[in-house]
């Protein structure tokens, strides 16, 4: 994190000055936000391109314009990574783009993903002086991350960050999702000789089996993995921690730290009658299909049900992702069924703004309590109870109370059921005296992410229980930062 | 790594590979699995290990051609490699000594019960081995299971080989006969729905192995979840083995058919191309 004098001095250079003066305040704020050029909604529901198209140069110059290079730079507080949020926008302004890339790379490993998928508008843009103060629209923080992350990227001269002297030292980062990217790349920028081990045969987490295309590009992942290899980072797939090895089978060669980012993969049911029926399934068995195992094209031989009438349970993002991949596969209706209203729903709001374009259907205040199935025991209808928000409860949110005698059915084919996930149990199966939470996730220390167990760090959804994209990251960085500190100790002690 | 080193036909549809993977024949046990997947658009499925050899770094996989990826698994020779495979997966195998084992296996399912078999002798049981096929051709490992069992009993549907009947009759005679103390069942969800409804007859503890469809095998995805003693159970992490008796197979059936159709299609595009 940096100092306010570290930010002041930067916003004190005498180029950012000049900027500055270029063009007046109120000429800024007078500046309508731009909108991110996206796809026509009838065609892309139709295909797996990528929604958003990315800011023109000229685009991204103008929203950058927006910004006021504000004295005390409120949205930094807003990142919960603390991009300098500023100085790289006032480099788009500039028309430095790498440099603009270089400034977040400084603090986010993968900008080309934050951009696309934070939830920018509770996050950095909340906190944005137009957000706070003018009651306007705020600078698009997000689309110029992605603007000046992408520039880089398609220049095709990414940078790979500089690696320090190699020490020889190895450590194990357990999951290679955002949490153990991020954690791999600095210590390997420390000099560790880093291996990530991955369960799956993909690398990347959720970024590859949740989080589908036309949101979140695989290409844009390989490239930042990629780079990750340039830095010396090894990746060892097809490979669970505690099942393919022990973490003493891992001590015995060499390994002297751990950074568990194992996620939080378990996909939570609704006991409720009926739920095992044929075509009813999670989101993550839905996307992994799709995603991960090419389910919906041809050549592919991993099987996925298209439906006609489907059903998502939930209103997450995760339910956002499935009910858009539900209408691309064809569905002629694609419904989100959530029991609260729209203004809980826990969606990225530019999610459900491009679901509803979709021709998603949106049924809130509605909860489903038992599935009907035809006699192969295939789901053919879902009964659905309608239901009201009562008093706020202990976390302030208005808890959905049923309606009595409201119950009705709705014909669906396919229901995928979104509401949440538990920690995977995998490692602490596989580590009896780790401590953990009675969800199931990891006690951590806090500032050093470091576990019950010395040489066990722990960060990510694994850690939080189910977060964000940057959270993750941010947790892999802190983590990596105190296995060097328990590392470098431990060395000097011996 | 995923080497083939030896391939075996044990039947005109059963194949046995011997692949080189050091760690998991390292940490393997009875009744752990892996998941593999042939090829870049290969699908990932579950199959046991059947046995291990620590020194040679190999385990052997014993697989039934039954559609697209098990024939896709089927065409590679030795020395070709097989794209992905993770693992041990799964809980291993409850061995212990009881006393008399009954265990009966139908069809590839014998596969994965060798390892059980040589397991619960070596732990000081007798045992004694149901082996159920349609015919004699579809008969495998039979000279294995005689090297760790007690008493084979063979039964075959059309009686080309052993006795003529099914897997029940022959667990049926043994209960009659003897007192049993526990019984482990891997075949068939059918044949596993009455073998644990003979076995409930007779009041033997039964344990069943379950092959639901998977994908990742890890409790991601849940399309292995079945019910178990009326609670959703995920098989890959929560089984493969569970109590028989407890067993919902109405349902386990009626979920293994959930992709009938688009396997059956796949299973047509992939032979059409084969011949072509
Ligand atoms: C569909 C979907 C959409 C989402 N959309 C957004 C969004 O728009 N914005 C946002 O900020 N967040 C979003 N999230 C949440 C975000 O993706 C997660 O918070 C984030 O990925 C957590 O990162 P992680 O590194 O902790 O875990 P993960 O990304 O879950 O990665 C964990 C990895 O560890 C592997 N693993 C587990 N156990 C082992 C083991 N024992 N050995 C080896 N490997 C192991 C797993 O296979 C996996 O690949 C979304 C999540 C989903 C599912
Ligand atoms: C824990 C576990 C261990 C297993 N061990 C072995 C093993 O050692 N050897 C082996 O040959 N097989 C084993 N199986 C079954 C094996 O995974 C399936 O046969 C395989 O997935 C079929 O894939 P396919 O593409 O060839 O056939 P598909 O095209 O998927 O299916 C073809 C036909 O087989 C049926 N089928 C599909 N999956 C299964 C299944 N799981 N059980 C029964 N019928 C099925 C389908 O309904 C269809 O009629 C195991 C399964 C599990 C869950
Ligand atoms: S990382 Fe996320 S929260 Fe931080 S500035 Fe970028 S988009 Fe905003
Ligand atoms: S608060 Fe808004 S206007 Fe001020 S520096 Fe940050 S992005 Fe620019
Ligand atoms: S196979 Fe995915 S949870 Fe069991």
């Amino acid at each position: 994190m940096y100092s306010e004098e570290y930010i002041a001095s930067q916003r004190a250079e005498q180029w950012r000055e000049d900027l500055r003066k270029q063009m007046k305040a109120p000429e800024r704020t007078k500046k309508e936000r731009l909108h991110m050029p996206e796809l026509d909604p009838n065609i892309r529901n139709k295909n797996n391109e990528e929604v958003n198209t990315g800011l023109s140069i000229e685009q991204a110059v103008a929203e950058a314009q927006r910004c006021l290079d504000c004295v005390n730079p409120t949205c930094i507080e807003g990142c919960p990574v603390n991009i300098n949020i500023p100085a790289f926008i006032k480099r788009i302004e500039s028309r430095d783009f790498a440099g603009a890339a270089k400034v977040l790379k400084n603090t986010n490993l993968l900008p080309s993903v934050c951009g696309r998928v934070c939830p920018q508008e509770i996050q950095c843009e909340a906190k944005c002086f137009y957000t706070q103060k003018l009651k306007k629209e705020p600078v698009a923080i997000g689309n110029l991350e992605r603007f000046a992350a992408d520039y880089e990227r398609n220049s095709g001269s990414i940078s790979v960050p500089e690696v320090g002297v190699s020490n020889g030292i190895k450590v194990a980062v357990i999951g290679s999702g955002p949490a153990g990217l991020a954690a791999a790349a600095d210590l390997a920028k420390f000099g560790y000789k880093v291996t990530v081990f991955e369960a799956l045969h993909e690398i990347g987490g959720v970024l590859k089996y949740g989080i589908p295309e036309f949101r979140l590009p695989n290409e844009i992942v390989d490239v930042e993995i990629e780079g990750m290899r340039k830095m010396g980072v090894q990746f060892e797939n097809n490979f669970i921690v505690g099942k393919t090895d022990t973490f003493d089978g891992l001590r015995d060669q060499g390994f002297v730290a751990f950074f568990v980012g194992s996620g939080a993969g378990l996909p939570n049911f609704m006991n409720i009658p009926g739920e095992n029926f044929v075509g009813i399934l999670s989101s993550n068995e839905y996307l992994t299909r799709v995603n991960l195992m090419g389910a919906a094209k041809a050549e592919y031989d991993t099987p996925v049900q298209i439906g006609k009438n489907v059903a998502v349970i939930g209103g997450g993002n995760t339910a956002m992702d499935s009910v858009r991949t539900a209408k691309r596969l064809g569905a002629e209706r694609a419904m989100i069924v959530y029991r609260r209203s729209m203004e809980e729903m826990p969606a990225r709001k530019e999610e459900i703004k491009h679901a509803m374009e979709e021709g998603v259907e949106f049924m809130v205040l509605q909860n489903p309590v038992e599935y009907l199935a035809d006699k192969n025991g295939r789901v053919k209808q879902m009964r659905v109870q309608k239901m009201e928000l009562g008093e706020p409860d202990a976390s302030g949110r208005r808890k959905p109370v049923a309606v009595v005698g409201s119950e009705y059915l709705i014909d669906v084919d396919t229901v995928v059921v979104s509401v949440g996930v538990s920690p995977n149990p995998l490692i602490s199966q596989s580590l009896p005296q780790l401590e953990v939470t009675k969800w199931g996730t990891i006690k951590v220390n806090p500032e050093t992410m470091q576990s019950s167990i010395l040489d066990v760090f722990a960060g990510g959804d694994i850690v939080r229980g189910g977060a964000t994209v940057i959270l993750a990251m941010g947790d892999g960085r802190k983590a990596a930062e105190g296995i060097h500190q328990y590392v470098s100790l431990k060395v000097l002690r011996s | 790594m995923n080497k083939i080193i030896e391939k075996e036909y044990l039947s005109p549809l059963v194949f046995k590979l011997v692949v080189e993977a050091p760690l998991i024949a390292k940490n393997r046990k009875a009744g752990h699995f892996v998941i593999v997947r042939p090829d870049a658009t290969g699908e990932r499925i579950p199959l046991t290990i059947s046995s291990a050899d620590i020194e040679r770094g190999t385990i052997t996989l014993i697989v039934q051609s039954v559609g697209v990826s098990s024939s896709k698994l089927s065409k590679l020779e030795r020395g070709d490699v097989i794209l992905d495979m993770v693992g041990p997966l799964g809980n291993a195998t409850h061995i212990e000594k009881s006393g008399t084992v009954l265990c009966a296996g139908g069809g590839v399912g014998i596969a994965p019960l060798l390892p059980i078999v040589e397991a619960m002798k070596a732990a000081g049981n007798r045992v004694l081995t149901v082996l159920a096929a349609r015919n004699k051709d579809l008969l495998i490992l039979e000279k294995e299971m005689r090297s760790f069992s007690d008493e084979v009993i063979v039964m075959t549907d059309d009686g080309s080989y052993g006795t003529k009947g099914l897997v029940t009759q022959g667990m049926e005679m043994l209960m009659q006969r003897e007192k049993i103390h526990e019984c482990v069942v891997i075949g068939p969800a059918i044949m596993m729905k009455f073998a644990a409804q003979t076995t409930l007859k007779y009041n033997v503890p039964t344990v069943a192995s379950l092959n639901t469809i998977m994908v990742d095998g890890t409790g991601m995805c849940g399309a292995c979840r079945i019910t178990v003693g009326g609670k959703t159970k995920f098989v890959c992490v929560d089984g493969p083995e569970f109590n028989a008796h407890e067993v919902d197979f109405d349902e386990m059936l009626m979920r293994l058919a959930a992709y009938k159709d688009e396997e059956a299609e796949a299973y047509r595009n992939y032979s059409m191309k084969k011949t072509v």
